[in-house]
């Protein structure tokens, strides 16, 4: 086998190894009747997802990424919006890194 | 599979072109801030001797920043197949609760709509696509199901042409640092959660989440915080203090289940 088409075959089972964990979860979900606890479960998911891929950027990058986080919340917080809450965490990152 | 059988009682939700362009709309900016990224992967993938067919091909078909930039770790003259398609799939192991999270919306489409709307499924269109869908419950707004494929598309096209100049065009890249766009993300995902508007009764889920992604993070390389920190805050929710008070509010709770 050539070595391209033995890079693509590796590339194609990646493939399908990712299109599977994006399709488990529906599946898992279509086959079964989740009990209260399950639910309550599934509930607390999204939020818990946010907060884990916002935790270690966050909270432990440093104080500049702490503070401008803080001021990101408020903002989406009080404005709703959310290029507008990115362009503010950034700028306040920026200025902060040069600060602190 | 008829992923209707068990939802007898949910209508089905429409699936329209507006849906999907509102969806690639939200999710244009986020998407820049993926290109960037991308540009980064194309321009490792060539100085790890990646050609650009094999770099874009990754890209177009495996469509997951996280793991192919992990990938380019393991790639070589020699390719150990079989450990990059494991570490792959877990790697990627945070979509099956992504994808269960938005199963309440992806039932009530054609299996056709929900499973090929999942492979536009990244941590950024997940995102957005659930803000939205909550943001429609609360307005009592109906949602259209093609929003997923819509925002997830606007990452998609990003990712692949970011891709395509990072191997063929960019000769060097600045740290994305320097212009705080590194930060970008940690922004949007900081807002995406306020955006869900957590009660008190989430609080402690939320609490234990955000410890053991931060214990993971130190202590495992990848991104097995965002798996650990999702598993965290669901058992705290499900077998927690207060977990019963609330289970028979969601037992009640109409809405839960379409």
């Amino acid at each position: 086998m050539s070595p391209l088409s033995l890079s693509l075959l590796t590339i194609l089972g990646m493939a399908v190894a990712t299109y599977a964990s994006r399709a488990a979860g529906l599946m898992l979900m279509s086959r079964m009747s989740p009990g209260p606890r399950m639910q309550r479960f599934m509930r607390a998911i999204p939020g818990a997802i946010l907060a884990s891929i916002v935790a270690p950027s966050a909270l432990a990058a440093g104080p500049a990424e702490a503070g401008a986080a803080v001021v990101t919340a408020l903002t989406a917080w009080r404005y709703r919006n959310l290029p507008l809450a990115m362009v503010v965490g950034v700028g306040v990152v920026l200025v902060l890194r040069q600060v602190i | 599979m008829n992923t209707q059988m068990q939802q007898p009682s949910a209508g089905r939700l429409p699936f329209t072109l507006a849906g999907a362009v509102a969806g690639f709309r939200a999710c244009v900016p986020v998407a820049l801030g993926v290109g960037v990224y991308g540009v980064l992967f194309g321009l490792l993938a060539r100085q790890k001797g990646m050609s650009w067919i094999e770099a874009q091909s990754m890209s177009l078909f495996i469509f997951a920043g996280a793991s192919q930039l992990i990938s380019l770790d393991l790639w070589g003259p020699d390719l150990p197949v079989a450990s990059l398609i494991i570490t792959t799939f877990i790697v990627n192991l945070r979509h099956v609760l992504m994808g269960a999270a938005l199963s309440p919306q992806l039932l009530r489409l054609s299996a056709g709509q929900a499973f090929g709307s999942l492979f536009f499924m990244t941590d950024e269109s997940w995102a957005m696509t659930l803000a939205r869908y909550a943001d429609d419950k609360r307005r009592a707004l109906a949602s259209d199901g093609a929003f997923l494929i819509g925002a997830g598309l606007a990452v998609f096209v990003c990712w692949n042409v970011s891709t395509a100049l990072g191997h063929v065009l960019v000769r060097g890249l600045d740290d994305p640092g320097r212009y705080g766009l590194d930060f970008a993300f940690t922004a949007v995902f900081t807002a995406l959660l306020v955006g869900l508007r957590p009660r008190r009764c989430d609080a402690l889920p939320l609490i234990a989440a955000t410890c053991a992604a931060l214990l993971t993070a130190r202590f495992c390389p990848g991104k097995w915080y965002i798996l650990a920190g999702a598993l965290a805050g669901g058992l705290v929710a499900a077998w927690g203090p207060g977990s019963a008070a609330g289970l028979a509010a969601a037992a009640q709770a109409p809405e839960v289940r379409p």
